[in-house]
């Protein structure tokens, strides 16, 4: 009886200040769409950079074709040849090198801290692999410069030489320890957190009913990791994986104070290399004097952002609908 | 009595708190063993005990003993994975493994090298007659076995359960997610493997108990109130407690 009386009340509220309840009416939309707009903004915004960059990058065209930009192998601007290929394969080298070395200990943190570790030792842990991700990265950068880059020149480059030297990949061409190895260990530590964090989410999504229904039948833990946990898992981790690969493709600070900048096809890891952000950030804004070179630059900065987005869309489509999905 | 479960002086606990005081307990074999009594009264604990799954939730301790066949399986030197395998668990809703319906059975086989090609084969054929799935599953074995209803996925844990031939089968309210015919389905399979399992069930329908009980062991506030064969407890309970639950009070 209570509850009905104050219903009527609440009720007869509004139409007593009809002016008001019209004014909210109103209000009530005007809010809606502004903060749909304002949420829409960030999209506008990757839209209007892509276009943009679209745009800058036509001059180019029209003396080159894309596949001659993109297979091209030299870069001598001031001849108008602008091969986009050794900063391709650079960037491509010093990823695969960064992920090579950071995938198997990030998947075995993760499985580590999301299965094994007691509580305690869980609440102690991920927030310290969580700091990781908020250093800076040009301070990722001379840690690179005063620990990575002499061990590789003085203890590193010179085993693997010694012992696996007669395969390209591992020979010593360049006695620097500025190279793709050296990018690829500096970046393997800036994407770990990345990809552990990640990993974990997706173990943690997995119900412990799906652990115990294995454990019941007498498996051990491993094999329940092994062939439930992780199989449950796998297109999680693959999505962490590219999350963090587009991590690496788009670093640029850490990696090009290690990496040597050299615009070459690379053949071994501790060859020189130059990946695409670190032609950007180290030639943009200078030499723009020389025709086309600023169009070359908004290509590679295109080429760029479109790997990056369409690796980061893939991945969050395939996170969204794991950790997102219901076990029914 | 031919006692296939004893618990003596069983205690646990989770962190400080009492989930189990003192329950001296004789489980018969090849029959239906229903533990019953009302929400937290340590029913489900109880039943963790037995394949030692109770130590997987962080904090829990236990004191005293719980004997299969006589052995002590919190002793020293006892293989968890063999416990666990001996004791069969069907859970409160379905589980089945990320993989095909003839993988969900065939896993624990495979686990413990148990069989392999044709008598593998054979073997998962005859665990799913045994579980009644098989004719509605012969023709997609290789199927996941998430496409299967909630109903049918209950019967392939069960499946899987009694693939590694344990000697004991414990369910956890296995029927309180299924609709009622799927219920109906699994209390049937239960019925017609006491013959060949010890049976030890968990559950808060009075009616399923009275339908399906040899044995009852009734518990309260973490404690063992009253336990004996069915009818017994049924017809002329000796506690009041026992008495008044039977009745509805609580």
């Amino acid at each position: 009886m209570n509850n009905l009386k104050t219903a009527k009340q609440l009720n007869s509220f509004p139409k007593k200040r009809s002016l008001l309840r019209l004014s909210r009416g109103s209000k009530e939309r005007f809010t809606d769409k502004l903060f749909l707009s304002i949420s829409l903004l960030p999209v506008v915004l990757i839209a209007l950079l892509v276009l943009a960059l679209w745009l800058r990058t036509q001059p180019i065209f029209e003396s080159q074709s894309l596949w001659s930009l993109l297979l091209g192998q030299t870069w001598h601007p001031i001849k108008k040849q602008f091969g986009f290929l050794p900063f391709i394969a650079g960037t491509v080298w010093v990823t695969l090198v960064a992920m090579v070395l950071s995938v198997p200990v990030c998947l075995f943190s993760a499985i580590y801290l999301s299965e094994y570790a007691r509580p305690s030792t869980r609440t102690i842990m991920k927030p310290l692999l969580d700091l990781l991700a908020a250093i800076p990265s040009v301070v990722y950068g001379v840690w690179g410069m005063l620990a990575i880059v002499p061990w590789i020149q003085k203890s590193f480059a010179p085993f693997m030489n010694k012992w696996l030297g007669y395969i390209p990949f591992f020979k010593v061409n360049n006695p620097t320890g500025f190279g793709i190895m050296a990018g690829g260990v500096v970046l393997a530590v800036m994407v770990a957190p990345f990809i552990i964090a990640i990993t974990y989410e997706v173990l943690q999504a997995v119900p412990n009913g799906l652990r115990q229904a294995s454990l019941a039948v007498g498996a051990t833990q491993w094999e329940t990791i092994k062939f439930v946990v992780m199989r449950q898992c796998l297109p999680g981790v693959i999505a962490g994986i590219v999350l963090g690969a587009s991590r690496a493709l788009g670093e640029t600070m850490a990696v090009l104070m290690v990496v040597g900048n050299v615009p070459q096809l690379p053949t071994s890891i501790f060859d020189a290399a130059y990946p695409l952000p670190a032609l950007i950030a180290n030639n943009y804004g200078e030499m723009l004097t020389i025709p086309l070179y600023d169009a070359a630059l908004m290509g590679a900065s295109l080429i760029l952002l479109l790997v990056v987005l369409v690796f980061n869309i893939l991945s969050t489509l395939i996170l969204s609908r794991i950790v997102g999905r219901t076990w029914t | 009595m031919d006692a296939h479960v004893q618990t003596i002086d069983l205690n646990a606990y989770y962190g400080a708190i009492p989930a189990l005081k003192n329950v001296n307990l004789e489980i018969p074999k090849n029959q239906i063993t229903v533990i019953m009594g009302p929400s937290g009264c340590g029913k489900t604990t109880l039943l963790k005990t037995i394949n030692r799954f109770l130590e997987l939730t962080d904090g829990t301790r236990i004191s005293g003993k719980v004997l299969i066949d006589g052995e002590d399986i919190y002793g020293q030197g006892v293989d968890v994975t063999e416990i666990r395998k001996k004791a069969g668990l069907l859970a409160q809703r379905p589980y089945p493994l990320p993989m095909s319906i003839y993988e969900n059975v065939a896993y624990g086989l495979r686990i413990h090298n148990m069989k392999h090609g044709r008598e593998l084969d054979q073997a998962v054929e005859h665990h799913l007659r045994e579980a009644g799935l098989w004719e509605e599953v012969k023709d997609r074995l290789r199927s996941p076995a998430t496409g299967l209803s909630i109903g049918q996925q209950q019967r392939l844990c069960l499946a899987r359960g009694l693939a590694v031939e344990p000697e004991l089968l414990l369910g956890d309210e296995p029927t309180s997610a299924l609709d009622p015919i799927s219920a109906q389905h699994i209390e049937q399979r239960l019925l017609d493997l006491k013959n060949e399992y010890t049976i030890v069930l968990v559950t808060h329908i009075l009616r399923q108990a009275k339908r399906l009980a040899d044995y009852v062991v009734f518990m309260y506030l973490g404690e063992v109130v009253e336990s004996g064969p069915a009818r017994q407890v049924f017809e002329s309970p000796q506690q009041e407690r026992t008495r008044a639950y039977l009745e509805g009070q609580f």
